[in-house]
């Protein structure tokens, strides 16, 4: 575990923990910016440029104002009253440690006994692009329909709320 | 071609990073591709500043400032003492972390946008591969510190601009992004200084800047109109409209914070004009082959300041546009007519492939941009109608 490495996976942890346990819903949205931000972090530390690049262009850029603009609109920028106790909690608990119990087994068998490769692959944009419209094809052409049924789907309702 | 003159501040980056001891050279590097970056861009701002307000005085008839130093030239040394005087005042009701960590967010990642722009030969910061991407990633993260800033305030107004400026932001980046990557198809990289590369050398004295064709004009006036609705200048400075909601979204900003947002704003201002010089306007080359000798980062200043002149003059003849219109604009008109200049460069790239002459496939390029543009323009003359004046006429 490298210096860069362990102080990245402390401001993930950290500002996780602190978006899901902050009473302000602003300010949970601003800790998981950093968490995005951490997490753009470790892909640059693995070389990986254009995913980190692209993690804070969607992540940051798109998905956050979208978060933010959820909780503007929707209930206001007060912080809110403490949620009920319910059961559901201890489900989701349950939950949460069953697929995590799953991830971490999966994790622990998959790791055989010969070590990483040591010699780092070039991974440029170009390559990615290339693998992207060759070998992936069929899934990027599948991704693109969805996003633009979701894109179809999300002008429909805006419409109808218009006529009404 | 002067070579001394062309890399002469390489060879001193070099010389001084070579007298330096062994262990503390990459250090030293570090800080010379630094140290002038934030040195020289917040000068051009402060310059920048005097000569906007001279510049929109002149257009409007007036003087402007005329009292510090000759001709008023040194009033942002005046106002800059100012800001750092000033008490800062933080409003009661505010959320005090945030309403401090906004200036910063915004400033940071902008002095970071300059890292990757090719200011001349070899004189790169940082070559990335992804050197678009990374501009585009950090320029979308400054939309996050118009809002911190605008939410932590606590005011009304406040809110209003930072809705204002996050729907406008991310309505334009839209066209801004799609009108840069008709540029990377052609070239085939991300990276600035290969798509600088791309643009050198000439044909009958004539350079290959993508301006001079038809999808890098249209892709040009595109990034122009979508870099300013950015940078929330004017005619699109809505989130900061002083006669509707004060100053927006740093209206209880006071003393240096506020110094800060004015630094960000035009700091990212001139980065978008870098990018769009490197795209579109060649970066560093000359414009005629005979114009060669002339240094190659004297090219880059004078093509910025050629386009701080005309987001001056932009500012100073272009009245603000209505929140509807501006929405409008970005997705009934910049949206389509980017996505119809991609499909132009990919067709340019093909006859280009097929040797069509350059001609041929000016006319033929520029008749699929034409058509659309008139088409949309008469939708919307047909729509608007007539403009009458109860009052002017």
């Amino acid at each position: 575990m490298t210096p860069s490495f362990t102080i990245l996976a402390f401001l993930i942890l950290a500002s996780a923990l602190a978006a899901m346990s902050l009473r302000n819903l602003v300010h949970c949205a601003l800790c998981l910016v950093v968490t995005f931000a951490g997490i753009a972090g470790l892909f640059l530390q693995l070389n990986a440029e254009f995913v980190g690049f692209a993690q804070i262009l969607v992540y940051v850029g798109a998905v956050m104002i979208l978060i933010v603009f959820a909780i503007l609109l929707t209930r206001g920028a007060e912080p809110a009253a403490p949620a009920a106790f319910t059961h559901s909690t201890w489900i989701g608990v349950a939950l949460a440690v069953v697929a995590f119990l799953t991830i971490a087994g999966a994790v622990v068998t998959s790791v055989g006994p010969t070590p990483l490769a040591a010699a780092a692959p070039d991974v440029s944009v170009r390559a990615i692009g290339v693998k992207l419209m060759h070998d992936h094809v069929l899934p990027l052409e599948a991704i693109g329909l969805l996003l633009t049924a979701a894109m179809i789907g999300a002008v429909i309702v805006a419409m109808e709320e218009k006529r009404k | 071609m002067d070579d001394s003159l062309d890399q002469i501040f390489v060879t001193l980056k070099h010389t001084v990073v070579g007298l330096c001891p062994e262990c503390i050279q990459p250090l030293v590097s570090i800080l010379l591709s630094i140290v002038p970056l934030v040195a020289v861009f917040p000068l051009i701002f402060a310059l920048t500043t005097v000569v906007e307000r001279k510049g929109l005085g002149r257009i409007q008839n007036r003087l402007g400032p005329n009292r510090v130093g000759p001709f008023g030239f040194l009033q942002f040394a005046a106002d800059g003492i100012k800001s750092l005087i000033k008490e800062d005042i933080v409003p009661r009701a505010a959320d005090k972390l945030v309403h401090f960590l906004a200036p910063i967010s915004l400033v940071v990642p902008v002095l970071l946008l300059y890292s990757v722009l090719p200011y001349g030969r070899n004189m790169v910061p940082i070559d990335l591969d992804a050197g678009v991407l990374f501009f585009f990633a950090l320029g979308a993260s400054t939309e996050l510190s118009l809002f911190m800033a605008g939410w932590s305030s606590r005011n009304k107004y406040s809110l209003l601009g930072a809705m204002r400026s996050i729907a406008q932001m991310v309505s334009y980046e839209m066209p801004l992004v799609l009108s840069s990557l008709s540029v990377v198809m052609i070239v085939g990289s991300l990276s600035l200084p290969k798509i600088v590369e791309a643009q050198m050398g000439h044909t009958a004295g004539i350079t290959h800047w993508f301006v001079f064709t038809p999808w890098g004009l249209a892709g040009f006036l595109l990034f122009l109109v979508a870099s300013l609705a950015e940078a929330n200048r004017s005619p699109f400075d809505l989130p900061e409209a002083e006669s509707e909601i004060i100053a927006g979204y740093f209206v209880e900003y006071s003393g240096f914070k506020f110094a800060l947002f004015f630094l960000g704003e035009y700091l990212g201002l001139f980065a978008m004009a870098g990018l769009g010089i490197t795209l579109f306007l060649g970066g560093w080359t000359a414009p005629l082959a005979c114009l060669d000798f002339v240094p190659s980062w004297a090219w880059f200043f004078l093509k910025l300041f050629a386009m701080i002149a005309l987001f001056i003059w932009i500012r100073g003849t272009v009245p603000r546009l209505r929140a509807d219109q501006l929405m409008g604009l970005a997705w009934k008109f910049m949206l389509p007519m980017a996505l119809i200049n991609l499909l132009v460069a990919g067709l340019w790239h093909f006859m280009r492939v097929a040797e069509w002459p350059f001609g041929v496939r000016w006319v033929v390029c520029g008749f699929i941009l034409i058509v659309p543009y008139a088409v949309f323009s008469w939708v919307f003359a047909a729509k608007v109608g007539k403009r009458t004046y109860r009052y002017a006429n």
